[in-house]
This record gives structure tokens, C-alpha cells and sequence, in this order.
């Protein structure tokens, strides 16, 4: 794991082992250093203690060059094992005694060299001046000595270094791991709060306070703004909860309007299949038996009597078409819509030809535009082309040259379709009232019809999210438009 | 086997009477029994309270929709249903012109629909065609053996 995916608590441990491991070596080192070189001063004035007393004991023996007392005087230093060799010069220069007596070549220069004592070549060397009184020099002493004590003493610090540096380490160790909780605690407690609000979405959680310092600060600022998305939660949640309300209680309102409209559209249809049914029984039995008075008993009545049976057929025949009517025009409203591409052209050409031999005895001559399409319930806009052209075809009835087009053009990218007849046409002052149930501007006499057929077509149109509207000049014809 | 009568379920009289006199002035002798109800429609078809239908079937039924106690549709599914009738010409005769009671109609089983013109004159020639139609020019279905 890379140093700084650590954990925290790792990380503060290691930190504090690493200074207070370095500031140990440190001090060690500088103990060490200071063990040797007091000792190597030490065992220096040691040796030169010991060559002056050397020194005062072999004058008489280098005065009178008595070889023998020399080396007994020498001899002596076998009492001391760290002692390597030793060796007596007299004023020449000359050899006059060695410790041991008989030693390799190396170990003893052949001539003095200038008093002192100096670490040399791994050996601790002194020449000291042997003199009577304060100015007769009488020859030199020279003592080697190994430097093992220097050594063990260096063993000895370094010991004792590397066992207070472990055990340091060790209580450095066992303190940082009890004192790093007093930092990587609250840290600790703040990124579980942290992970435990934004995991579970508990935005009542707050993590614990451990101290007024930074850290404290900062759980403060971390649990406000956990409040404060607290706040903000529950307020969304009402907001929420009235909004659900408000869509439940809409809701209820439009299932209740839903059921008014489908009682009342349920009682328009019972309305619709009795108005049907039984209004049409008495129309059948008055028309029915004016036939039969007509057919049974035309000889007792005379011409006025058989004219007024005649007004009583042709009425109640009227008010059945009426009926029809209405009911379609109920009908148009109630029909589910089936919304589909239509082909308008195709579809007027049919009606043509359905008017055209239902009436071969009139001659209208119809343009339909090629390629007219809409969209929309195919049998309703059938209803709205039939009624359409038949007004066109019936009211050019007392026109020469009978003409009725139906074409298309393009308005504000509307598509307005037009239905055009050269016939009786309307006056403009009653274009408003053209739509209307039961509304005429021409009276039976001149043409036939229900004043129904209109206010249909405008309710397929409208059922279709269009407009209709009319233009007319009396004799001259009529322009219908619609668009869906 | 008494050939040809007609069934004529109807509640209006004045219907009654006219469909009656529309058959009778275009020399369709056959007998025409009335039917005031579906109830009676039944009675007649299948036999009152266990005793045995009174005569062969008819050959054509004539039926309204709208009548008492039992309507037109339930008379027709009854008769569909039983296996003495099932195959019985049944046409219905009635007022309305609802796209719903077609469908109805004919779903359950009905060999024609026509509706009632208002035009007396229309009416009789309606009557007469299908007097003639189905009383001389359809072949019937076979008598079903009797129980």
C-alpha cells in the first residue's frame, strides 16, 4: 500500500518513530563519539603517566648503561597485557634495552623520533625524554601499547547505544500508538459520521466532539451542515408530502368527475337508445294509419281531408329524420375517435358518386383536388365531407352550371381545407348563426333539411382540435373552410 | 308439418297491427302468431311450465329488442341456446338504429337485422320482402327431431 493510502493512524505512528528514531541515532552517535575520544585522551595520559615514571626509574641504569637493570626495569611492563613493546635509547641514539627481550623488527624503531605520544598504525606510541636534573638528557624511552581497550570501550558505548535505542524505540513506539488516538480519534469518528450519513442518507447522525482545537472546529462545521441537510431533507420532504396530498386529493376529484361524466355519459346513452326506440313507435303508427285511412277510407274523404293525411305522413316522416339526425349529431359527440391517415380525396370521390347515383336526374359537376390527406378518425371525417358536398350539391340546386370543388390550401403553414359551391350561398350578417342545432337560413320550401348537418360537421371538426368558419355572397355561393 | 308461420314478438300493438296488415294486404296467407313479450316468446317456443310446445316451430321469428319482462337479446340467446332452436331464422325487426344492438345482434346470432322505417309505405314493402323471403325463398333448417 503506497504511504499515502496509510491509514491515519499508521501514518501519525510512523511519523513519531521516525523522529524520535532519528533524534536517538543522533544522540547516540554523538554519545559514542564522545566515549571514544575521552577514552583515547584517557588511556594517552595514562601512557605518558606511565612512560615518566618509566622514564625517572632508568636514568641511573641509562647513565651507567647497565643493560641488565634496563631490562628489568623494561621487564616490568608484562604486568600490563595491553603493553606491546618498549625499548631504551641512549644519548646516541643507540638500542640499550627492549621489552620483550628479544622482539620482531617492526615493532621497535631503530632510532628515536621526536617525544610525543600519537596513535600510530592501529598502536598508541610515546617517546619520552629520560633526563637528570632539569637539562641532561641521558637517552629515550619509546612504549607501544594496542589500542584493544580504545576498542572495547567503542564495543561497550555502541552496546549500550543500540539497547537505549531499542528500548526508546520501544516506549517511543507504545507512546505514540496510546497519544495518536488524541489526533486520529476525532478524525476517525468524523469520517465514519461522514460515511454513515452519506451511506444510510441519516442525516440525524452527529459526530462526537473530542476537543475545542481545529478538529473540534471542524466536527462543529461538519455536524452544522449535517443539520442543515437535515433541515433541508425535512422540509423537502413536506414539500413533498403536501405536493402528494395535493396530486392524491386532484386525483380524487377527477375520478369523481370521471364517474359524474360517466354517469351522465351513460345516461345520454340510455337517453340516445330510448329517443331511438321509442320516439320513433308513434311516429311509425301515426304515419302507419294515416296510410291506412288513406288506402282504407279515401273514398269517404274528400281531397282536403286526404291533403291534411298527407301533411300528418310527410310531418311525422320529417320529425324522423329530425330524430335521426340528432342522434347522429349525439352520436358524433359520444364515438370513441380513431385516429388515422386519411384520404380525403378518395373519400370525396366516393360521396360523389354516391350522390351521383342516388340523383342521376341532376347533372353537378364536382373538382377534387388529387392527393388530399389528413389526420383523423376516417369515419367522422366521412360524415364532415358527406354533409360538406351535399350542401354544395343541394343548395346549387337552382343554379345553370352547378359547381362544388373541394381543394386545399396552405395558411401560416395551416393546412386549410375548402369546400366551394357556386349556389344559393348565405348572407354574411348570418355567418355566426350557420352552425348552430336546428338553425337555417333557407326555409324547407326552397331547400329540404334539419339544420342539423352543420352544427355535426363543426362538432367532428372541433373533436378534431380544428376551426371551421364560412364565406358567402346570396346567390353567388358558399366557401366553407376547415382546418384539423 | 304446418308449413311457414311467423313468430311476431311485439309489444306495440299498433305495431302489431300494422306489421299484420302490411303481410296480409301482399297475400301472405301464412299464420302469424303474436308474441306480446319475450316471456310468451318462449312459451310458445319451448312449452309453458312443462307441458309441450303447442305447434311445430315457426319458420321465421320476427323480433323486437325492446319489450317487457324479457328484452329481444335475451330471447335471441335463449334460443340459440337450446338445442330444438338453435337453427330457427330469427330477424330482428326493431326501431332502433344503434351500431351497438347490430353488432349485438348479429353476435348472438341473428340471421338478419332490419329496422323499422317510419314511411308506412316503406314499412309494408319491408314486411312484404321479408314475408316473401323468408317464407317461400329460404330453405329452412330441417324440423329437429322431437324430444
Amino acid at each position: 500500500m503506497a504511504i499515502r493510502d496509510w491509514p491515519i493512524k499508521r501514518k501519525l505512528t510512523a511519523i513519531l518513530l521516525l523522529i524520535s528514531g532519528l533524534v536517538l541515532l543522533l544522540t547516540s552517535a554523538a554519545f559514542v563519539t564522545y566515549e571514544v575520544v575521552t577514552f583515547r585522551q584517557t588511556i594517552r595520559s595514562q601512557l605518558a603517566t606511565r612512560s615518566r615514571i618509566l622514564a625517572a626509574n632508568s636514568t641511573a641504569a641509562l647513565a651507567f648503561a647497565n643493560e641488565a637493570d634496563a631490562r628489568e626495569i623494561l621487564g616490568a611492563l608484562k604486568y600490563d597485557p595491553h603493553m606491546v613493546a618498549a625499548a631504551l635509547y641512549d644519548r646516541n641514539g643507540r638500542i640499550l634495552a627492549t621489552y620483550p627481550a628479544a622482539p620482531s623488527a617492526d615493532l621497535i624503531p631503530a632510532a628515536p623520533q621526536p617525544d610525543g605520544y600519537r596513535f600510530e598504525g592501529g598502536r598508541l606510541v610515546g617517546f619520552t625524554p629520560v633526563a637528570q636534573g632539569e637539562n641532561q638528557r641521558l637517552g629515550t624511552l619509546y612504549i607501544a601499547s594496542d589500542t584493544k581497550a580504545v576498542s572495547d570501550a567503542l564495543r561497550l558505548s555502541g552496546v549500550i547505544a543500540i539497547v537505549v535505542l531499542a528500548i526508546a524505540m520501544l516506549a517511543a513506539y507504545a507512546l505514540a500508538a496510546a497519544l495518536q488516538g488524541r489526533i486520529s480519534a476525532p478524525i476517525l469518528a468524523l469520517a465514519e459520521t461522514a460515511t454513515a450519513a452519506s451511506t444510510r442518507q441519516d442525516y440525524s447522525l452527529r459526530a462526537p466532539k473530542f476537543g475545542e482545537d481545529e478538529l473540534g472546529a471542524l466536527t462543529d462545521s461538519f455536524n452544522q451542515m449535517l443539520g442543515r441537510i437535515e433541515e433541508q431533507k425535512q422540509e423537502l420532504q413536506q414539500h413533498a408530502t403536501r405536493l402528494e396530498q395535493r396530486v392524491a386529493e386532484r386525483t380524487k376529484e377527477l375520478e369523481r368527475r370521471a364517474l359524474e361524466l360517466q354517469a351522465a355519459n351513460s345516461e345520454l346513452d340510455a337517453f340516445a337508445y330510448s329517443v331511438s326506440h321509442d320516439l320513433r313507435a308513434p311516429l311509425r303508427s301515426i304515419d302507419g294509419f294515416s296510410q291506412v285511412l288513406l288506402e282504407d277510407y279515401a273514398a269517404q274523404l274528400d281531397q282536403a281531408g286526404r291533403d291534411s293525411l298527407q301533411r300528418v305522413r310527410a310531418a311525422s316522416q320529417r320529425m324522423a329524420t329530425l330524430i335521426d339526425d340528432l342522434l347522429k349529431l349525439a352520436r358524433v359527440t359520444r364515438t370513441e375517435m380513431r385516429t388515422e391517415r386519411v384520404d380525403l380525396s378518395g373519400m370525396a370521390r366516393e360521396i360523389v358518386l354516391d350522390i351521383q347515383r342516388t340523383s342521376p336526374d341532376r347533372q353537378v359537376e364536382f373538382a377534387i383536388a388529387p392527393g388530399l390527406e389528413a389526420q383523423g378518425d376516417s369515419r367522422l371525417l366521412r360524415v364532415v365531407l358527406d354533409n360538406l358536398l351535399r350542401n354544395g350539391w343541394k343548395y346549387t340546386g337552382k343554379q345553370p352550371q352547378p359547381r362544388v370543388e373541394f381543394t386545399a390550401v396552405d395558411e401560416n403553414g395551416d393546412r386549410v381545407f375548402v369546400v366551394k359551391d357556386n349556389g344559393a350561398g348565405f348572407d354574411m350578417k348570418y355567418a355566426d348563426k350557420l352552425f348552430g342545432v336546428f338553425q337555417r337560413l333557407h326555409s324547407s320550401a326552397e331547400f329540404e333539411g334539419t339544420g342539423v348537418g352543420l352544427a355535426t360537421v363543426r362538432r367532428i371538426i372541433n373533436r378534431h382540435g380544428g376551426r371551421i368558419w364560412a364565406e358567402g355572397i346570396v346567390d353567388q355561393g358558399a366557401t366553407f373552410y376547415f382546418t384539423l | 308439418m304446418n308449413p311457414g308461420k311467423i313468430l311476431l314478438v311485439e309489444d306495440n300493438p299498433d305495431d302489431v297491427t300494422l306489421t299484420m296488415r302490411a303481410l296480409k294486404s301482399h297475400n301472405i296467407t301464412n299464420d302469424v302468431v303474436v308474441a306480446q313479450d319475450g316471456v310468451q316468446a318462449l312459451d310458445y317456443l319451448f312449452g309453458k311450465q312443462g307441458r309441450s310446445p303447442a305447434d311445430d316451430l315457426p319458420a321465421v321469428v320476427l323480433l323486437d329488442l325492446k319489450l317487457p319482462k324479457l328484452n329481444g337479446m335475451e330471447v335471441l340467446q335463449r334460443i340459440r341456446s337450446e338445442e330444438r332452436t338453435k337453427l330457427l331464422p330469427v330477424v330482428i325487426l326493431t326501431s332502433s338504429d344503434e351500431e351497438r344492438d347490430v353488432i349485438d345482434g348479429y353476435s348472438l346470432g341473428a340471421n338478419s337485422y332490419v329496422r323499422k322505417p317510419v314511411d308506412f309505405v316503406e314499412f309494408t314493402k319491408a314486411a312484404q320482402q321479408l314475408g316473401l323471403y323468408w317464407l317461400l325463398m329460404n330453405r329452412a333448417p330441417p324440423s329437429p327431431r322431437g324430444p
